[in-house]
């Protein structure tokens, strides 16, 4: 219940924050920007809406969840509002987890009306819905939980530097998640220290590039429903992890 | 009024410096002109492309594509004979996304056809069909796409057969295969195969340009054949009467015709003294091989 009350006052500070609406507007130029784009192509038209749409989805979504991620926490103790919260009956951990949520409820809101946004283009470019449509809305969903994952983090990281440090080590670890596939090709490669390095990394950083379908369902490519499940159990954990580290560090934070 | 004045001097200032900028960048871009997709082109590898990209390679993909397919259009507005950076953005563009078919298809295309019309390429163009079948082994049209190539642009009719032939025995291919495969391998390259080739061509393709390029395909083929049989009727003429016919109307009277003949696209063909053939409009049959006026050069037709 207080986690809900946390939440629920997290997602009406995140709603007010103007760099949410900049970024969504930013979101909705680039997917009618790609109608535009759509003209001065050759038999590409779905595929580029359906790429470009996905892209801006998530680099806009991946920005969101960091430069509000960042803040959730340091803000709170440079207004000292921290206090007031902990020093009702609620556990520190709860204050971690409400926040989470609260943001992770804003990129809901924000994935769905950038996802309706995409959408509507589909639905003005092909004047109908088609089965493959149905891969597009579950793209759209690994979007979302890339979201969480990145959300995740980015919270440990503020539980622990400051804002502008979590920016750089959040955006630096999004980046390296988005290589994992590489790094899993390099550990079964490499030997030595290297492949133990490399087999570490693979497996600790968010594995965001098996959460981007982009180009197959641009294609009309099917997603396996095992994928689905997979992939939402993989990013539940693993933000489950970061979430509880996050809670540990700030549990134990000198906060005099 | 205090506050008036600045705003005024204020909203003029962000007008005319604006302005100004605008112009700047007109001449600007002037200055760069076709050196714009070069640029692009820093960049060659598509390994690291696919790296920078962070997963979103189709996107990369269609903008490579959409670069390839404006380059072309430039060229081909201008008749340029050299086509040098379209192989590698093509290559950049299935090497990022090797399911996109359309950039093998249309690609091939633009690069198999003879200058003004294509880079006059037809190697690379199979080049990149095959790399097209080696990752869509399943798809019929890349098979079409390759025994065409092997037989209209490089002569190769038993490469061509073996081609159709393969293509002819995938899952939901089309019928049209294994007739074409059958043809190739008896008649080579005939016109009637030639025909048949481009007839499936206009009828299997929904882009209009390539339909538009294979019904003039057609029509000038049919023109070339008119002609040979115009110039056999009057060759029988003279050898009937000892001279040429100075017009169409000698033939229809000696009921060798029925009337003037019209060319494919309903223009009627000329007569020439000396009981040559000629074609009215040659634009209009850009590939005709017969009947085109002495000089006539192949202008480039303009993309729809």
């Amino acid at each position: 219940m207080r986690i809900g009350y946390i939440a629920a006052n997290t997602f009406r500070e995140a709603v007010r924050d103007r760099v949410l609406y900049n970024l969504i507007v930013f979101a909705f130029l680039m997917i009618g920007a790609s109608l535009v784009l759509g003209q001065i192509t050759i038999g590409v038209e779905r595929e580029l809406l359906v790429n470009l749409g996905l892209a801006a989805i998530a680099f806009f979504g991946v920005l969101i969840a960091i430069f509000i991620g960042i803040g959730l926490v340091s803000k709170e103790i440079d207004k000292r509002t921290v206090y007031t919260v902990l020093t009702r009956p609620v556990q520190r951990w709860q204050f971690i987890l409400g926040k989470y949520f609260g943001l992770v409820g804003t990129l809901a809101v924000n994935t769905f009306f950038m996802g309706c946004g995409l959408f509507l283009a589909l639905l003005y470019m092909t004047h109908k819905f088609e089965r493959a449509d149905i891969y597009v809305l579950i793209a759209i969903f690994f979007v979302f939980l890339q979201m969480v994952i990145v959300t995740s983090f980015t919270m440990l990281f503020s539980s622990f530097s400051t804002p502008i440090e979590s920016a750089v080590m959040a955006f630096c670890f999004f980046v390296i998640g988005s290589f994992s596939t590489d790094l899993h090709s390099l550990s079964a490669s490499a030997k030595g220290i290297v492949k133990v390095f490399a087999t570490i990394a693979a497996y600790v950083v968010p594995n965001i590039s098996a959460l981007n379908v982009s180009t197959a369902v641009a294609h009309g490519e099917a997603v396996a429903g095992a994928t689905v499940a997979l992939n939402l159990g993989y990013a539940l954990l693993y933000s489950g992890a970061m979430v509880a580290a996050a809670a540990l560090i700030f549990q134990r934070r000198n906060m005099k | 009024m205090s506050t008036a004045r600045p705003t005024v001097t204020l909203t003029l200032a962000v007008g005319i410096l604006f302005s100004c900028a605008l112009i700047l960048l007109h001449n600007i871009d002037a200055r760069r002109g076709s050196a714009i997709i070069r640029e692009s082109l820093y960049i060659s590898s598509p390994a690291a492309l696919k790296r920078m990209s962070l997963g979103y390679n189709g996107l990369l993909a269609d903008i490579y594509w959409t670069r390839a397919v404006q380059y072309f259009g430039s060229h081909h507005a201008r008749s340029a004979e050299e086509y040098d950076l379209l192989y590698p953005l093509l290559d950049i563009t299935t090497q990022l996304d090797p399911k996109l078919i359309v950039a093998y298809r249309f690609g091939a295309t633009f690069l198999a056809e003879r200058p003004p019309m294509g880079a006059g390429q037809p190697e690379k163009a199979v080049q990149l069909v095959r790399n097209g079948i080696q990752h869509n082994p399943d798809d019929w049209h890349l098979y079409y796409d390759l025994g065409f190539l092997q037989a209209w642009n490089l002569h190769d009719y038993v490469g061509a057969s073996r081609t159709f032939a393969n293509g002819a025995v995938l899952p939901h291919t089309n019928p049209v295969m294994g007739v074409l495969a059958a043809s190739y391998a008896t008649k080579g390259g005939d016109i009637s195969t030639a025909m048949l080739l481009w007839q499936t061509t206009y009828q299997n393709n929904q882009n209009e340009m390539i339909r538009q390029n294979a019904l003039q395909h057609i029509q000038s083929i049919q023109s070339d054949e008119a002609v040979t049989e115009l110039e056999e009727v009057i060759s029988r003429y003279e050898e009937q009467t000892g001279h040429a016919p100075e017009s169409f109307l000698n033939l229809v009277y000696a009921g060798m015709l029925k009337g003037t003949p019209l060319d494919p696209t309903g223009q009627p063909y000329e007569l020439l003294p000396g009981g040559k053939i000629q074609v009215q409009d040659p634009d209009s049959l850009p590939f005709i091989t017969k009947g085109a006026p002495p000089g006539w050069k192949r202008k480039t037709v303009p993309l729809p």
